[in-house]
């Protein structure tokens, strides 16, 4: 059984508290809207690209620790980064999340954003750490249309009362 | 004080503990901790009662029902109808035929608008609902307005979650047709004056239906003092299995209206060219029902009735007045909705934590409780709100669950603030 601050480890503490890179960008060139029906989340991914390169990128919203969190190291990992690596990154972060990377280390080293692994033990909080993340692919393939969570695993909340 | 009214009074006591064990299920433990389970208001557990008489069709007398001259079928249409018979009893209707099975509540909102409110809203008419409505008794009357150019009408929650009857009749008007409200907010506890409203839509010609899902495990209902036209509510939430709800509506507004679906048991013959329909209720039951669940459904009924509403009532009310105190002491802590005439749910919101973040934290306490929008988006929206975290009592729940919950608060305050 795990504990608590396995899930809520210091690091996502403070960046659910003071999240980095956390303001509205008028001038970007992609953006896109990210919404996780399970909590009401809501966040808003703001992309500078120059080429294939994410030279600034940032976000804005309200959700829970853990989407806080995770937006905000997004942004840091993926700043500089062209859209291969950061895709890759995605890949390689959703693999940790979801416990199914089998503990291989095949693609780009994680870094700071393992302080998430906790987060397998909480399945139903695994779209909250992923939504920054669609919603940065969202950006980058950039149609302007909101993404869900609700494309990815078992449906949330869908009733009940 | 005489000794005769000392024992009646200690009588008159509900006895929290007593009624605990027979709930298999609350002795479970989650994490090692013993569970708190305040997440009634989404579905509630099963006394052994419930369990039992459901295990017992399937072991003693399961066959299908109103079709076979045998007897296993005969005795299960006799415990399928007493079922019935105990809905009615339940909520004073006048006559058993006044009660349609259902698949529960959300179906009941559907069936209505599909069969009376297809034949009585026509173009520009109005449906009336309230800011607080469930989205099961949203979307069913949203996609009948998108068919026939109808509109539906919202009237809107005051501050502290309550609807005001002043303002509530000024959007009753010549094209409303029908009102659909709920007897018992899920996301606020606000429970509306449907005896008040009902006198007031009727004045009008226009009748009413109300979503009991929240309000008959709290309170006692009687459909002919309320006067409502329709009542539906789902067994689930009253301790009894899922599958199962009822529909209460008058006769005549019943028999006057189109079948919904087709099928067996719906009909009396069928030729090629003709159908003719079986009469109440069995017009609106196509198919085979959940005929184990429904008679387990009877059983809950019966399992709440003896412990008596009134007693249940008071109890929760009890519960929600002492979780209400405790949570309000919390610095940083606002309680959503505050309306005079509450039960059994309350819904809060605590300084820089969101919901989720509690329900995870509370969780890991053996506490459960619901955060979300909890499927009444246009209620958080009246709130500015995306969720709240939600806890709801029902009968089994005692004041040191409360406790444990408030105990789960400071845990979380301690560990994000």
């Amino acid at each position: 059984m795990s504990d608590l601050r396995d899930l809520y480890q210091e690091v996502i503490l403070d960046h659910s508290k003071r999240p980095r890179n956390f303001h509205a960008m008028p001038d970007a060139d992609r953006k896109a809207d990210g919404y996780n029906p399970l909590c009401g989340d809501r966040e808003t991914v703001y992309l500078d690209l120059e080429g294939d390169r994410l030279k600034d990128v940032s976000f804005q919203g309200a959700g829970c620790a853990i989407s806080t969190a995770s937006a905000s190291m997004m942004t840091e990992s993926v700043k500089g980064k062209t859209r291969a690596e950061a895709e890759a990154l995605f890949d390689r972060f959703h693999a940790l999340i979801t416990g199914k990377d089998g503990g291989a280390r095949n693609g780009p080293e994680l870094g700071k954003l393992e302080v998430f692994s906790g987060v397998r033990e909480y399945p139903v909080r695994v779209k909250c750490a992923t939504l920054p993340w669609h919603t940065l692919k969202a950006a980058l393939e950039s149609d302007g249309a909101t993404v869900s969570t609700e494309s990815e695993g078992p449906q949330a909340e869908s009733g009940g009362a | 004080m005489s000794t005769v009214a000392v024992r009646e009074r200690a009588s008159a006591t509900y006895d929290v503990e007593a009624v605990r064990p027979d709930f298999p299920i609350l002795s479970l433990k989650v994490y090692g901790k013993p569970l708190v389970y305040l997440d009634n208001a989404a579905s509630a557990q099963k006394p052994r009662a419930v369990i039992d008489a459901e295990r017992d069709v399937y072991e003693h007398g399961y066959a299908n029902i109103h079709r076979g001259v045998h007897w296993l079928s005969v005795h299960a249409t006799d415990a399928y109808d007493a079922a019935r018979e105990k809905a009615r009893a339940f909520l004073n209707a006048r006559d058993a035929k006044e009660i349609v099975f259902v698949r529960g509540t959300t179906e009941a909102v559907n069936l209505v608008a599909q069969t009376y409110g297809r034949a009585h809203v026509g173009p520009g008419d109005e449906v009336l609902i309230t800011g607080l409505e469930h989205h099961s008794n949203i979307v069913p009357w949203q996609l009948l307005c998108e068919e026939k150019g109808a509109t539906l009408s919202v009237a809107r929650l005051t501050d502290s979650g309550e609807v005001n009857l002043a303002s509530f009749e000024k959007l009753l008007g010549p094209k409303t047709k029908i009102v659909s409200i709920a007897h018992l907010s899920n996301a606020l506890g606000t429970i509306l004056p449907i005896a008040e409203i009902a006198k007031r839509a009727h004045a009008r010609g226009i009748p009413v239906f109300v979503d009991g899902a929240q309000a008959a495990p709290r309170m006692p209902v009687d459909v002919q003092a309320l006067d409502c036209d329709f009542y539906a509510f789902s067994s689930h939430k009253i301790y009894g299995p899922s599958g199962v709800g009822v529909l209460y509506g008058k006769a005549d507004l019943l028999e006057a209206m189109p079948p919904y679906q087709g099928g067996g048991d719906m009909i009396r013959s069928v030729t090629f060219e003709k159908t003719t329909f079986n009469t109440l209720p069995y017009k609106f039951e196509a198919g085979t029902p959940n005929i184990a669940g429904g008679i387990a459904f009877g059983a809950a009924l019966d399992y709440v009735t003896r412990l008596g509403l009134p007693a249940i009532a008071a109890h929760e009310h009890d519960l929600l007045t002492y979780a209400t105190q405790r949570l309000s002491e919390i610095p940083g802590l606002t309680i959503i909705g505050t309306a005079r005439e509450k039960a059994g749910v309350l819904s809060f919101v605590l300084d820089g934590v969101h919901p989720h973040d509690i329900g995870t934290v509370l969780d890991r306490e053996g506490v459960a409780i619901r955060t979300g929008h909890h499927c009444a988006q246009p209620v958080m929206d009246r709130f500015g709100l995306p969720a709240t975290a939600r806890a709801s009592f029902g009968l089994y729940n005692t004041r040191g669950e409360v406790d444990a919950l408030v105990a789960g608060v400071h845990k979380v305050i301690g560990m994000f603030r």
